[in-house]
């Protein structure tokens, strides 16, 4: 569970997030929702210590994260997939995978077959190049690059970014599953809300740093008005 | 067979072996430090020499040659990882001049005390092999147990800085640490820990690089003595591409190759101006390098 409070950033003068404050349960999707500079990756740069905010705290079960250097974040258990997905183009498959088991503890080999069982076509391609991949492949190194070290937080920026609909409705289907089934807390960042609030147990609506509302997705799904003005989705 | 190895050409061949694998060394060693830090160190020879001089010239001269070289090595793990912390850290993120001067700066200062300590006069380092050619059938072959050595040395040294970047778990965060650093650091990556020991395997490499050529009879250990070794490595990872390790390194030798040729047939005064002539045709050409792919795709 993470737990955001009063967290503020402004990047000099531009005020980017304002007392933003709001809980992501374990075993739950919460969708950050919100038009381009709303502040939705701010917001997750700001949970694993890419940016230092002005004022407020996150806590992951209680621990302390604010003020703790990324690389340390990450080792308490915090995943971030960062947008665009982070891969890294001249690594293969399995160099970007074994990078993200660096952390963790245990048998690689079991851990590497652990992801290419959920991803198989990674395990086809593991000895090509990141660089030949598309862009739905990509997206699914980036998932199991965070998931190979067993984190219990899931920060997912725009995943969807750049993917086809069939493509996007796939990757969501399975984000659900993966955090259902390991009790992940996830927070999922999302332009596409439609698809995002399909899969989301709850919502966060951000406008230029400020949460307008914070409920559970459904609620936020049969709101008029957040839909129109905020959300941009129209029938 | 034995008037083949004696032959001219197989002697230049030789020769330009010898002195490009000590270019190849040069090359990589800045090519450490360019690919993590985005800085060409131009200190790169005197914080090598500099480290030679603390293991040859502190320990008193009848030490073993191989304690000396291991102290050498050390000391340069020692001075790249100091000059990281102190020196260049502060640098990153500045106006491209910044590191520039400030490593220039760093190669006079370092020259200069040096000196002071130990003298401008040449110093002999005592060498485990014989320097002398061998002979076949009372003709010299151009090539010495001494030479032999260097060759042998370099390639490992080669060999090992290949291995721990391809095969190792601090391999793969050097490079990742290079080739991404933000994403390096969400998967745990400690990038800034990364760079110095960028810095230490680099002056590690150069001390090794320092000893050989300190080695030659002729010329020995002095305060300035890496600075035209220097120059030729330089040309060769910049035509090598300052992104590519194994560019660096067959340029190296190529370049070694291609001197001992035009030393020999043309004139030894042409070749600095052949150097610069490929350097110019090759930055002109492919001013990535030519071992660098170039547009790569980034995502």
């Amino acid at each position: 569970m993470i737990v955001v409070e009063n967290l503020s950033v402004s990047y000099g003068a531009v005020r980017a997030l304002q007392s933003v404050s709001f809980e992501a349960p374990s075993g739950e999707i919460t969708a950050v929702l919100g038009a381009n500079g709303a502040g939705k990756t701010t917001l997750l740069r700001t949970i694993s210590g890419l940016v230092t905010p002005l004022s407020g705290t996150v806590r992951k079960d209680g621990d302390l994260l604010s003020g703790r250097k990324t690389e340390d974040i990450v080792r308490l258990g915090v995943a971030h997939v960062p947008e665009g997905r982070g891969v890294i183009a001249e690594f293969t498959v399995e160099e970007n995978l074994r990078l993200g088991f660096m952390i963790a503890r245990g048998s690689l080999a079991d851990a590497l077959d652990e992801q290419y069982a959920i991803f198989p076509v990674l395990g086809e391609r593991r000895r090509q190049a990141a660089a030949t991949l598309s862009g739905g492949e990509r997206q699914m190194l980036a998932m199991a690059r965070a998931l190979i070290a067993r984190p219990r937080v899931l920060l997912l920026d725009e995943p969807s970014l750049g993917l086809a609909p069939l493509v996007t409705a796939q990757l969501m289907q399975q984000i659900r599953e993966l955090c259902a089934r390991e009790n992940l807390t996830v927070v999922l960042v999302e332009q596409n809300a439609t698809s995002a609030l399909r899969i989301a147990q709850r919502a966060v609506v951000l406008r230029v740093g400020v949460v307008v509302a914070n409920d559970t997705a459904a609620a936020v799904r049969d709101d008029e008005n957040l839909r129109q003005y905020y959300l941009g989705m129209v029938e | 067979m034995d008037s083949f190895l004696t032959s001219r050409n197989v002697s230049d061949l030789l020769g330009g072996v010898t002195s490009g694998v000590i270019y190849a060394l040069v090359a990589l060693s800045l090519v450490l430090i360019w690919r993590s830090t985005r800085m060409l160190n131009f200190a790169q020879g005197a914080m090598a020499v500099f480290a030679t001089y603390i293991g040859f010239a502190i320990l008193a001269p009848s030490t073993n040659y191989w304690v000396s070289m291991a102290v050498a090595i050390l000391a340069g793990l020692v001075l790249g990882g100091v000059t990281e912390r102190v020196l260049v850290r502060p640098l990153y993120g500045k106006p491209e001049i910044n590191p520039i001067v400030a490593m220039v700066g760093l190669l006079l200062v370092l020259e200069s005390i040096a000196a002071a300590i130990w003298s401008t006069s040449s110093r002999a380092l005592a060498t485990p092999f014989s320097i002398v050619d061998w002979q076949l059938n009372h003709k010299p072959v151009a090539l010495s147990p001494f030479a032999l050595y260097e060759i042998i040395t370099s390639l490992v040294v080669m060999a090992i800085v290949a291995g721990l970047f391809q095969y190792t778990k601090l391999g793969l965060q050097l490079r990742a640490a290079a080739l991404a650093p933000e994403v390096s650091r969400l998967l745990g990556v400690r990038v800034g820990r990364m760079l110095t020991v960028g810095w230490m395997l680099s002056t590690a490499v150069g001390a090794v690089t320092a000893v050989l050529v300190a080695s030659n009879f002729f010329t020995g250990l002095t305060p300035s003595g890496m600075d035209g070794v220097f120059a030729f490595g330089f040309i060769a990872a910049a035509i090598g591409g300052l992104d590519s390790p194994v560019g660096a390194m067959v340029s190296g030798l190529a370049l070694g190759v291609v001197f001992q040729f035009v030393g020999d047939y043309v004139n030894s005064n042409a070749i600095i101006l052949v150097a610069l002539a490929m350097l110019i045709v090759s930055l002109m050409v492919r001013p990535n390098g030519i071992f660098t792919r170039s547009a790569q795709r980034r995502v």
